[in-house]
Parts: structure tokens; C-alpha cells; sequence
């Protein structure tokens, strides 16, 4: 009886923590004042969301984002699943080398992957001449995705556990060609897994500011312009934005969930 | 790039290391003879093998190594305009690292006192964090995983998703509405009458170090879940029936069984709050130290790019010998902490 009580009193505890601040900060983006206050609650206004759409640098910078998620996709969802097929087939002797170099962008720290990625690409555009490649728009997408590739890869790594190679030997003997068996077997068997690497793929490019702050140079994303308004000064507008991408957020998870379920049942 | 050699050596190098590599597995299938397996094009048919080659040639070295090593070498140049570069002036040197040890690129008489005391707090705290991190986590993640009904699993883990898709900037901005000097905590502070002056938790780093906290929390959640839930219950059952105490039960089956889970986390959560950048920009005060914004500021303050390069490599060395300082302690391999 005891421990249930404590149990229960560490579940409410746990996720007031997880919460509170998140509902302190929803408040604050529904109450006048200018200064983001919860208390006193001095009146409902709806003006900080309006303000949120005449704000265009953060507009630009979402659009952006939006852009950069869209190619991180494009990118990284491919390299990942060769990445994992090759780590299925590879020389036994290079596989442990092979997989620390892989994994190596998931334990490394997003400042040091942007910082690389900058200074390899300012010399090497300018040695061959692309100094127009030398974007943020160009750099963010390449050093975003080195890092979400492996995420991808260890999707698609789990997923081709379960493999059964049996169905591409009955595809083979009945006269199947290697690359109808890759078309027709195995990119279905996966479409699930591509699924989850394209949402995790799209949603760690969106909300990624330590390798974006570096690689994107002048360029802006949402996450680069709400640093700086953040850095700038503390505005319910922000708070606003705030509840806008939790909205999003519970959407999205909720909808995932859905159609995970019941692409992969059980 | 001063030196032609490790511009070769950084472009081939690579290149020749995965040329031993298909060498040495053509002279085994060679020696296999007809037992050997059909080879990579055989196997997945010219278009995929192409494209397998393309795509993994381009990630490895191009996106993955090559930046590094770049970067390595770049580390061990001085700050130089780019019309000298290349030039005579041109040379290696330890500079920017003797700048991090000594606070000067060449007087060694005193340490950089602010700079490594910034980076041994940074560790410190780190390492902090994710002790605590693993602690509240623990008995929700044996909860979930061991004692609750399914059903409660699904409601809990929808209730973990949804906080975990958020920003770190937001959640950093949220953290400053509540410790801001007239935030919401020194509001309830002196509403209560249990203060009477505002207390500057931005100042005190409080405001960080729980910022950090919670923006990692549920990084530790997941791998700790996920390692427990493949736990037999029977087993514990077993050791209860025994007459084990329940801390027994934790300490001597489920905790070593959670090993890769823990060592999954922790290695995450360190790393990302040593290269924390959002939380330490937002939350911190004007003194605050945190080794992070101190790489940022190399570059966009001092506008020494070496330098920051230099900074950015000893960051990664630490995280590096975080990785292998858990791998030791709990025996696990490197497949079981990334997945």
C-alpha cells in the first residue's frame, strides 16, 4: 500500500516536472502583459499569435526550415537504408570499423559536426571553384544529414533484422532479376521503416539548432531566428510560437502512432 | 593547406583504407573458391550495388571523415588571411591549443584559467546531470516496462513523446519564464513569504543546470525502457519468491540486465549536455561558464577559426573518452550503446 503511494506520488511529481513548464509557458502566451507573466492573469488576448505572422524574419526562417527538413529528408532517408544494407553484406573484417565510422555522427556532439562541415566546404568550394555551393542553405542540409543518415540507418538496421531472406531466393529461382527483387521485396518489406526514418528524419532537421547555427552561416532557420529573439529579450510572442509547435507536435505524434499501428501491427 | 603531403594524406588515405579492405576480401573469396558467396554486384545486381556504393562512399567519407580530418589538420594551423594561406607563414603549429592550456598562444607562465576551468565544469556538471537523469528516470522506466498494464504503457508513453519533439530553444525560454528574476518562481518566493528579495537564478546558473536536466530527461527514458521491457518478469518473480529484498531485485537482475540501456543513455545525455549550445546561451548569466558557447565565441567573436577547431576537437576528445570510459565500466560494446 505504501509503495503505491510513493509510486503514485513519483508518477505526479514526474511529470509536473515534464509539464509545468510547458503549461507555465502556454499561459503566458495568452496574457497581455509584455513581459511573459502568468500571474496576474490581467486579460485573454489573442494579439501575441497575430503578431507571430507579421514577424517575417521568423517567417522566412520557418519557410526555410521547412525547405532544409524537406532535402535532409531527400538525403538522409537514402544514404541510411545504404548504409544499412551495407552494413548487412560488408567484409566481416571491416564491419567494426565500418559501423564506428557510421555511428560515430550520433555520439558526436551537433557543434563539432557543424564547425567540420563549415570549414571542410569553405576550402574545398573554394579549391574547385563552387564558391556559389558555399550556402547555408547547402551547408545545413549536408551537415544536418550526416548525423540523421545514422539515425535512419539504425531504423533500417532493426527493421532488416526480421528480414526473411527466404522470400528473395523464391523471387530469385522464379526468375526474378536481383534489382526486381530490390524493387519489389525488399523496398515494400521496409516501407515502414522508411516511413519512421523519413518523420524522424524531417522533425530532428526542424528542431535542430547546434549543427544549423554553424553550417547555415548567414542564412537563417526558425531555430537560428528564435535564439536570437530569444538571446534578445523574453516576449509572449515566443510563448505563442510555444503552443503553436506543441499543437503541431501532439498532431503529428498522435498520427504517427496511428499509422505505425497499423502499418506494423504488433 | 601549408603541406601537400597531408592534403594527400587526408584526401587518399581514406580512400586507400578501403581499398585494403576490398583487396583483402577479394583474396579471401579468391581462396574460398567455389564454397565463396556470389559477390557485391552478383549479389545485389549493378543498379543497387551501384547506388549501395555511390550513397555509402559519398555519407563515409565525403559527409563523415573527411570533414574530420579536415578539421584535425585545420586545428594545428594559425589564423592566417586567406591570401597567405599556403604561403611561407603557412606552418604547423600548437598554437591554439597552448591558446586553451595557457590563455596565450605563446607565453606558457599561467594557465587559461576561465577557459579549463569552463571545460572541467562543463565535464563535471555533465557527468552530474546524468546521474540524476538516470535516477528519476529509473522507477518510471521499470514502471512502465515491468509493472504497469499495457494500456498504461500506450497512455505513458504518448504523454513521453509528445514533450520530447520540443524545441530545446523552447524549452530553454520556458525555463527562463520561470527563473527569470521576475519570473514565476521568485513570484510564488515572495508571494509565499519565504523571500524578500528576488534571487537571480540566471546568475547562479540554477536556471541551467535544471534547464539541462530536463532537456534531456527523456533522452535517458527511452534506451532505459527499452532495456528493462526485454527483461523476463519470471526472473524477478523468481528472486521475489526467493525471498530477495526489492533492492536486491534491482541491484542483481534488473540492473545488470538494463547495463546496455544505462550505458545507451547515459553516453547520450552527456554528450548532449556537453555540447549543449541553446541552453547555455539562454539560461546562463553574464557569468556563466560553459564550455560550448566558449567554441561559439572562438568563431564569432574572436573570428579564429583554427582556434575554434582546436576547441571544437578537445569538446570531442572528452565526449570520446566518455564513450569508452562507459564502455569499460559496463562492458558493453559500442553496437550496444548506438542503436
Amino acid at each position: 500500500m505504501i509503495s503505491r503511494a510513493v509510486l503514485g506520488v513519483y508518477l505526479v511529481l514526474f511529470f509536473v516536472f515534464l509539464f509545468g513548464p510547458l503549461v507555465v509557458m502556454g499561459i503566458t502566451a495568452f496574457n497581455t502583459p509584455e513581459y511573459p507573466q502568468v500571474w496576474p492573469f490581467e486579460g485573454f488576448t489573442l494579439e501575441w499569435f497575430a503578431k507571430l505572422f507579421q514577424d517575417e524574419s521568423l517567417m522566412y526562417g520557418l519557410q526555410n526550415s521547412f525547405v532544409i527538413g524537406a532535402f535532409v529528408v531527400a538525403l538522409s532517408v537514402p544514404l541510411g537504408l545504404a548504409g544499412a544494407l551495407v552494413m548487412t553484406q560488408i567484409y566481416a573484417r571491416a564491419r567494426g570499423l565500418y559501423y564506428l565510422v557510421v555511428v560515430a555522427p550520433v555520439l558526436t556532439p551537433g557543434v563539432i559536426i557543424g564547425i567540420s562541415t563549415v570549414i571542410f566546404w569553405k576550402d574545398v568550394t573554394a579549391w574547385t571553384g563552387m564558391k556559389s555551393l558555399f550556402t547555408g542553405f547547402f551547408l545545413a542540409t549536408l551537415g544536418q544529414s550526416t548525423f540523421i543518415a545514422s539515425y535512419c540507418m539504425l531504423i533500417f538496421l532493426s527493421r532488416l533484422q526480421r528480414y526473411d531472406r527466404t522470400q528473395e531466393e523464391a523471387a530469385l529461382d522464379l526468375g526474378a532479376s536481383r534489382t526486381q527483387v530490390f524493387l519489389h521485396i525488399l523496398l515494400p518489406y521496409l516501407r515502414p521503416a522508411s516511413f519512421s526514418a523519413a518523420v524522424i528524419a524531417f522533425l530532428s532537421s526542424f528542431e535542430n539548432y547546434n549543427t544549423t547555427t554553424f553550417a547555415i552561416l548567414a542564412d537563417k532557420t526558425l531555430t537560428t531566428v528564435l535564439a536570437g529573439r530569444v538571446r534578445a529579450g523574453l516576449t509572449p510572442a515566443i510563448s505563442a510560437l510555444a503552443v503553436l509547435i506543441i499543437g503541431v507536435s501532439v498532431a503529428g505524434a498522435v498520427l504517427y502512432e496511428i499509422t505505425r499501428r497499423r502499418e506494423a501491427p504488433a | 593547406m601549408s603541406n601537400a603531403f597531408t592534403a594527400y594524406l587526408i584526401f587518399f588515405g581514406p580512400l586507400a583504407v578501403v581499398l585494403v579492405f576490398v583487396l583483402a576480401a577479394m583474396a579471401e573469396r579468391r581462396r574460398a573458391g567455389a564454397a565463396a558467396e556470389p559477390d557485391f554486384f552478383a549479389r545485389n545486381g549493378w543498379p543497387v550495388a551501384i547506388f549501395l556504393i555511390v550513397a555509402v562512399g559519398v555519407w563515409m567519407l565525403v559527409m563523415i571523415v573527411l570533414p574530420a580530418l579536415y578539421m584535425v589538420d585545420y586545428s594545428f594551423h594559425p589564423k592566417l588571411p586567406p591570401s597567405q594561406r599556403g604561403g611561407p607563414r603557412d606552418i604547423y603549429t600548437l598554437a591554439n591549443y597552448r591558446y586553451f592550456l595557457f590563455g596565450s598562444p605563446t607565453d606558457t607562465s599561467q594557465w587559461n584559467s576561465t577557459h579549463l576551468y569552463a571545460f572541467w565544469i562543463t565535464i563535471f556538471v555533465s557527468v552530474l546531470i546524468t546521474i540524476v537523469n538516470f535516477a528519476v528516470c529509473y522507477p518510471l522506466a521499470y514502471f512502465m516496462a515491468q509493472v504497469a498494464r499495457p494500456a498504461a504503457v500506450t497512455r505513458l508513453m504518448l504523454m513521453l513523446v509528445v514533450p520530447y519533439w520540443i524545441n530545446e530553444i523552447l524549452r530553454a525560454f520556458a525555463f527562463r519564464v520561470l527563473f527569470g528574476t521576475g519570473g514565476v518562481i521568485n513570484e510564488i518566493l515572495i508571494g509565499a513569504g519565504l523571500i524578500h528579495d528576488r534571487i537571480d537564478f540566471l546568475g547562479l546558473d540554477v536556471a541551467l543546470y535544471a534547464g539541462l536536466t530536463y532537456a534531456y530527461v527523456l533522452i535517458m527514458m527511452f534506451p532505459l525502457y527499452n532495456a528493462i521491457e526485454s527483461l523476463d518478469r519470471n526472473q524477478i518473480e523468481a528472486a521475489r519468491d526467493l525471498g530477495a529484498p526489492w533492492w536486491r531485485i534491482h541491484a542483481e537482475i534488473v540492473l545488470p540486465h538494463a547495463k546496455p540501456g544505462v550505458a545507451s543513455g547515459a553516453t547520450l545525455v552527456f554528450m548532449l549536455c556537453a555540447g549543449a549550445l541553446a541552453a547555455p546561451l539562454i539560461l546562463g548569466g553574464p557569468k556563466t561558464l560553459w564550455f560550448t558557447p566558449i567554441v561559439y565565441d572562438r568563431f564569432f567573436q574572436a573570428f579564429n577559426w583554427p582556434q575554434g577547431a582546436a576547441y571544437a576537437l578537445v569538446l570531442l576528445m572528452a565526449c570520446m573518452a566518455f564513450v569508452l570510459i562507459v564502455m569499460r565500466l559496463f562492458k558493453v560494446s559500442l553496437s550496444e550503446i548506438a542503436r
